[in-house]
């Protein structure tokens, strides 16, 4: 589903990822885990079609980026840390909005399935104002799946939640994973990725320096692993 | 440091000649004009430098179209040469117009379309460097650069057209002047002294360019450096 | 705190029912994968105007600040009504190029703070959408601040302003000071400097705009017949056209990475 070959990004001088190599089958959930710096909000948001690659391949759902980003932005859901919705409107409004923007028809029905998915129909006509930083977050969820994207991308998703929200987002997740989604999720807190995320993949210094598959690390806990990886 | 290639040694000493004769044909050789005096002789440095500042300014829109065209930061670096070179001449030229002006028009400054114009797009060229100190990320400074001289490079042409609506009592040297407008007749001599420095300045324009191109080159490298020694 | 608690838990319960309940073939959405120019265009002028509608942020503080303007004007040049019919159309154009940097400024940080620029450059829509949906709706916050401006202008200085033709020069004016204007506002945001970068980028560039329609309009105030502006008029026409083609050209380089 995702494809990256010898990936390179520079920032002038500055090589943020050298050459990186990364692949997604159907399905997986991969959580993207790194000590700060690694590169990691970049390596997502050239996932997402958001900054070009310097060097390198890199091609999701079939197209490639960044020539054909329209096709993949189509195929695509990204949630950040910020939850890219406009306080001033409701819930409902701002659904709407980019409801509008992925060209969806039967607008109404569509945005009532995602209020349900991420449990805040009953929220529907208040303003995004008013709403408690978790019931942001679930809502840029359903801002992201508004368009049923064959691929996820989540950038540090649980950034300034509480242990209640934190559980609810893990609900959600769970759930928006569950539909056969390809997912991609950047995270630090290594207890919320070993419980979601179906394969590991370390990076550290602009590459992948480490991969595992849960089954992989019964044995082992993820921490170990993780420490390991970084050791080497 | 690399040492100065040969070609811009020949051309910095060329440069130097360039501007001495100019200086003599300016100061010396060129008859006194009838009406202004001495005065007057400070009219061919500033069209000189004005010619290479607008000269700087239409090879910096070029220089931005070729980097958003191609996204090599070799342009971006020609651009910023051509800005702060012309930057330099544009305010010389409003200097020396000023020098010009006090005794002729009585006054240092007037709104006059081509003075207006000219600090106008002085402005601009302070935007452009303001607007490029605020920007850490070298490919994001040199794309917003190459908008921001696209954007001024055409405005500055329309503001000159718009402010000529309100009146103008600049001489006007080249082309057709409007039947009342103060003309400058110029005989041989003061030709040849006039034709002399816009070559020269044009050669040092070009000296002063290649010199911030390696300038340039330099800070790269030094910015390469601390970024290797920080890691 | 503990209401909030019992809200959550509650919302919790139903997500959890609800999340059972759905079958995954109801996940087929109808869409057709890229919306066109013009729906992602007005998607975002419905969703700017709907926000303002709500709050009035932006409109307000655009309103005051040119009332302030106004009254500034009124003594600091000693308005007597020989200096005034000189000075009108000069002051109206002062007081909407400020109102305008303040909307301008404002309109391009509510993108930029919550990264819902992002939002909208992930969307499958041509970059030009944004670019047009943003300055249409600076557009729009511009009118509605001058259509209240100019009766309040008329009324205390009892000058007639409300002319077809003054009100298509008012707008040619501000179409080409929004072009331009959201443009670099979509860059100065993206700076150190941010909302104290914008006048400084956008007066130098939009002079000829500006004093294009000062032109017309004080023509226009003085009484001289459509004729005698044609040549302003025109200038303005030409700036606009150039402008909003080198903004929509130039759009995607200052939005991407």
């Amino acid at each position: 589903m995702i494809q990256v070959k010898k990936l390179v990004k520079r920032f002038g001088l500055k090589t943020i990822l050298r050459g990186l190599d990364f692949s997604v089958a159907q399905g997986e959930f991969v959580a993207l885990l790194g000590p700060n710096g690694a590169g990691k909000t970049t390596f997502l948001r050239i996932l997402a079609s958001l900054s070009r690659p310097s060097l390198g391949d890199v091609s999701i759902a079939g197209h490639r980026l960044p020539h054909e980003a329209a096709q993949v932005r189509a195929k695509l859901g990204v949630v950040s840390h910020m939850p890219l919705l406009y306080p001033d409107l409701t819930a409902e409004e701002n659904l709407q909005f980019y409801a509008r923007m992925y060209g969806i028809e039967e607008m109404d029905a569509r945005i009532t399935e995602v209020l349900d998915l991420v449990g805040l129909e009953h929220r529907r006509k208040d303003l995004v104002r008013a709403f408690s930083r978790g019931m942001q977050q679930r809502l840029a969820i359903g801002r992201a799946v508004i368009h049923n994207p064959e691929v996820m991308l989540f950038d540090e998703p649980y950034t300034g939640l509480d242990q209640d929200a934190s559980e609810m987002l893990d609900e959600v997740l769970r759930s928006v994973a569950a539909k056969g989604r390809t997912v991609v999720m950047t995270s630090h807190d290594l207890v919320r990725a070993e419980e979601l995320a179906t394969r590991f993949d370390i990076l550290s210094r602009g590459v992948i320096v480490a991969s595992a598959a849960q089954k992989d690390l019964q044995n082992t806990n993820l921490l170990a692993f993780y420490k390991q990886a970084l050791a080497d | 440091m690399q040492p100065r290639p040969v070609g811009l040694k020949i051309l910095d000493v060329v440069s130097i000649a360039v501007l001495a004769i100019s200086a003599y044909l300016a100061l010396v050789f060129a008859p006194t004009e009838a009406v202004m005096g001495d005065v007057q002789r400070v009219f061919y440095f500033h069209i000189g430098t004005a010619w290479v500042g607008l000269l700087g300014f239409i090879v910096a829109a070029i220089a931005g179209i070729a980097y958003l065209v191609s996204k090599n930061m070799m342009w971006d670096r020609f651009e910023v040469a051509a800005v702060e070179v012309s930057a330099v001449f544009f305010f010389i030229t409003i200097a020396l117009g000023s020098i010009w002006a006090r005794p002729v028009w009585n006054t240092w400054w007037t709104w006059d379309p081509r003075l207006t114009t000219a600090a106008i797009t002085e402005l601009i060229y302070i935007a452009y460097f303001m607007l490029r100190q605020g920007i850490d990320e070298p490919e994001k400074r040199a794309r917003f650069g190459a908008v921001y001289t696209l954007l001024g490079g055409i405005s500055a042409p329309i503001t000159f057209m718009v402010i000529r609506l309100f009146r103008t009592i600049h001489p006007v040297v080249i082309g057709a002047a409007n039947g009342d407008q103060a003309k400058m007749n110029m005989d041989g001599d003061m030709k040849i002294a006039f034709f002399f420095a816009l070559f020269a300045f044009t050669v040092i324009f070009a000296d002063l360019i290649w010199h911030r191109l390696r300038l340039g080159a330099l800070e790269e490298k030094v910015e390469a450096l601390k970024l290797n020694s920080s890691m | 705190m503990n209401k909030d608690k019992n809200e959550t838990q509650n919302a919790e319960g139903r997500m959890k029912n609800s999340a059972e309940n759905i079958h995954p073939s109801s996940f087929i959405v109808h869409h057709s994968p890229h919306p066109s120019l013009l729906k992602a265009t007005f998607a975002i002028v419905r969703k700017d105007l709907a926000a303002e509608f709500r709050s009035f942020e932006l409109v307000s503080a655009m309103l005051v600040f040119s009332l302030l303007v106004i009254i500034i004007f009124n003594f600091a040049l000693e308005l007597d009504i020989k200096v005034r019919e000189a000075a009108n159309a000069g002051i109206l154009w002062t007081t909407f190029a400020f109102a305008g940097t303040l909307g301008l400024n404002r309109s391009m940080s509510v993108e930029k703070d919550r990264g819902c620029m992002d939002g909208l450059l992930l969307a499958p829509v041509d970059r030009s959408a944004i670019y047009f949906g943003k300055a249409l709706s600076n557009l729009a916050f511009m009118i509605v601040v001058e259509a209240i401006v100019i009766p309040v202008y008329s009324m205390l200085y009892n000058v007639n302003l409300f002319r077809l033709d003054l009100l298509a020069v008012i707008l040619l004016g501000s179409i080409g000071y929004a072009a331009v204007g959201t443009l670099l506002a979509a860059m100065s945001v993206q700076t150190r400097m941010r909302e104290v970068l914008l006048p400084i980028l956008l007066f130098p560039v939009a002079i000829p705009v500006l004093l294009a329609a000062v032109k017309c309009s004080s023509g226009l105030l003085a009484g001289d017949a459509f004729s005698e502006i044609l040549t302003p008029f025109n200038l303005l026409l030409v700036y606009d056209v150039i402008f909003i083609a080198i903004a929509f050209m130039t759009f995607d380089f200052v939005v991407e990475e």
